[in-house]
């Protein structure tokens, strides 16, 4: 399930590795053009030339959504452990060590309040460079937790995955996380808050089978690999080459899978277009908004006006997002 | 065919066979000889089993012979009758579906099949289900809501099958859509891990309010193999990954995973399959007579507690 390996092997010499002293230059994972670092963060992680959406780091990622200084971290109170005593070729206690002290991170996941064009939304985003994203103990704890304050706070749930499945090194405490965070997304379904659950690349094995494609709306950011069994696994099962674009947001839009694949400079817009939509159902659009600070208000043109007022947003936001703390 | 780790034993019930017969050929008394033979049998069987390793344990949870879903279905429930399609795009059948009695009620059954022999396993896709087969679930899970009908799920499989077709047909959304629609059952739910519980395919029938297992069935986030291959590098490290993932019956006891472990007959289900299928039986009742009484309500919030409690970490607050 967890793929790391296979993600690892192919990973572009670029992205979060800060602490490089290469750094300056990337090379872009899709047209293998040279970039300039600093612009390839101003342009959202995405390729100038050709529009290829590298991995975007997480706080890059939560400054791109949230409005700006509107974002509360909820998560980092809870911590994993070594519940098995996991050992392959390193000890899993000393994996997490290293890598939290990378990070900066207990784990592969950061929550939080914020607002999203003034909605109030919770946010959960991964971190796919914190062992590949995958999904243990804490992972799941904080997506439950995430789902469940937000439902208790009147916000819509907005998740971005990035993971190579369930950790292994947390056996089946890990599987379990996917019935976990199934289960804790009742509470905002009971109280019909939105859930919209954005995947990016990588978005596989037990993040797939669980909350991820669970969201009342379940998009894509564009050529990201979406998965159940990884494109590897399934080489080796059936021992013949896989279509063109197998398993890509654009192949999983043909097979009916997603809601749509979206660009990430639209991304915020687009999630905020629709939560506003969820949200004003008949007899619900006194009740939920109820919830919504002022700038949110609920006269009916609000919804039609939203648009523009977004994409004019959204060039603020790409200002703030030049310098990502990542 | 026996496991390795099994031929000592299976030597020994050759010589007490062959002794058996010699004593009948020739007309003489050797009960001496073999109810001593018998004993040490029993002692060699149940030291064997006592001590056996993870990977060990993971071939027991495999073994050719061991009972499968349907020969547990032909005597835990009464009177199975298959119900075939997802009523969408086809019927899967390493995910077998059906009514049955139980006691006094009707149930809705979903069993993962093996096969018992190499054409039974092409047949069942080696108990790997396409998207279909839980589609399959689902439809039967809204069957018994409708009416009040408790769920039994018997859980053996590899896992979901990783193919083209599979992941074009929304394999992890089905299997997200099953966990679910599996945690919202307004009945009564009990499953059984009886062989392998291969991953997110075993958990898409899993979300039930008693979880049970055999003594020596596995349940695991991947399988030893695929762990082996990537964490080592190296496949044939598998018995290093089953020791690594704590995925035996007695591990995911401990863990929480699980909320009993089915004792199996001395030397494994395969060995008595008859006895093996008694005791799920008489667990299963005894299941159900426990929860048949809970309210609906009740039985939801009690599944998705079970689920929602699952995990360790250190909480800072």
């Amino acid at each position: 399930m967890a793929l790391e390996r296979w993600f690892r092997r192919k990973r572009p010499t670029r992205g979060d590795d800060d602490a490089s002293p290469a750094g300056l230059w990337l090379k872009c994972s899709g047209c293998h053009a040279q970039i300039y670092r600093k612009d390839l963060a101003a342009n959202l992680y995405v390729c100038p030339e050709c529009a290829h959406h590298e991995r975007m780091p997480v706080d890059a990622r939560v400054e791109m959504l949230a409005d700006e200084g509107s974002f509360e971290r909820w998560s980092g109170a809870v911590e994993p452990v070594d519940a098995l005593g996991f050992v392959d070729t390193e000890p899993y206690r000393e994996r997490l060590t290293s890598v939290q002290q990378r990070s900066q991170r207990p784990d592969a996941i950061v929550t939080g309040a914020a607002t999203l064009h003034g909605i109030p939304v919770a946010l959960a985003v991964m971190d796919f460079s914190f062992l590949g994203g995958s999904m243990g103990s804490v992972v799941g704890e904080e997506i439950a937790r995430a789902a469940e304050r937000a439902a208790d706070e009147g916000r819509a749930l907005i998740s971005v995955s990035a993971s190579g499945g369930a950790r292994m090194q947390e056996g089946a405490l890990s599987l379990m996380q996917m019935a976990k965070t199934t289960v804790a997304l009742e509470a905002l379904s009971e109280r019909r808050l939105p859930f919209v659950s954005v995947l990016s690349d990588p978005t596989t094995g037990g993040v797939t089978a669980s909350f991820a494609t669970l969201g009342d709306l379940v998009v894509a950011e564009p050529g990201a690999l979406i998965c159940f069994a990884g494109p590897r696994v399934i080489q080796q099962t059936i021992k013949q080459d896989l279509p063109e674009g197998f398993q890509r947001s654009e192949f999983l839009l043909r097979k009916g899978m997603l809601d749509d694949v979206i660009p990430r400079s639209e991304l915020k817009a687009r999630i905020a277009a629709f939560t506003r939509l969820l949200l004003a159902g008949i007899g619900t659009a006194g009740v939920v908004p109820a919830a919504l600070p002022e700038a949110a208000s609920t006269e009916p043109d609000d919804v039609a006006e939203e648009p523009d007022e977004a994409i004019g947003h959204d060039e603020d936001e790409e200002a703030a997002v030049r310098a990502p703390a990542v | 065919m026996p496991l390795p780790f099994e031929k000592s034993i299976d030597e020994l019930e050759a010589r007490i066979r062959d002794m058996r017969s010699f004593a009948q050929e020739q007309d003489v008394d050797l009960s001496g000889e073999i109810s001593a033979l018998e004993q040490r049998l029993v002692t060699l069987t149940r030291d064997t089993f006592a001590n056996l390793s993870r990977w060990q344990r993971v071939q027991v949870a495999r073994a050719p012979g061991r009972p499968t879903a349907l020969d547990y279905l032909t005597r835990v429930v009464d009177d199975f009758t298959e119900l075939h399609g997802d009523r969408t795009m086809g019927d899967d059948t390493a995910l077998v579906g059906g009514l049955a009695r139980l006691g006094d009620t009707g149930v809705v059954v979903l069993a993962q099949q093996k096969g018992r022999d190499t054409k039974e396993n092409i047949h069942r896709n080696f108990g790997m289900a396409h998207p279909s087969g839980y589609r399959k679930a689902m439809r039967l899970f809204d069957l018994a809501d409708k009416f009040n009908l408790p769920v039994v799920t018997l859980i053996d499989t590899p896992g979901a099958y990783p193919g083209i077709a599979a992941e074009e047909q929304g394999q992890a959304w089905v299997i997200a859509a099953s966990i679910q629609r599996m945690s919202r059952l307004r009945v009564p739910a009990v499953s059984v891990v009886i062989g392998e519980g291969g991953s997110g395919g075993a958990l898409a029938i899993g979300v039930a309010n008693r979880v049970f297992i055999l003594e020596h069935a596995i349940y695991s986030v991947i399988s030893p193999e695929s762990c082996a291959a990537i964490r080592w590098r190296d496949a044939a490290e598998a018995p290093s990954a089953a020791e690594a993932l704590k995925l035996t019956a007695y591990d995911l006891l401990e863990q929480g995973v699980v909320d009993e472990v089915i004792e199996e007959p001395i030397g494994g289900a395969h060995k008595d399959p008859g006895a093996a299928i008694e005791t799920v039986r008489v667990t299963i009742e005894r299941a159900f007579a426990e929860l048949r009484s809970r309210a609906p309500d009740d039985l939801i919030r009690e599944r998705r507690e079970r689920f929602r409690r699952m995990g360790r970490f250190l909480d800072a607050a």
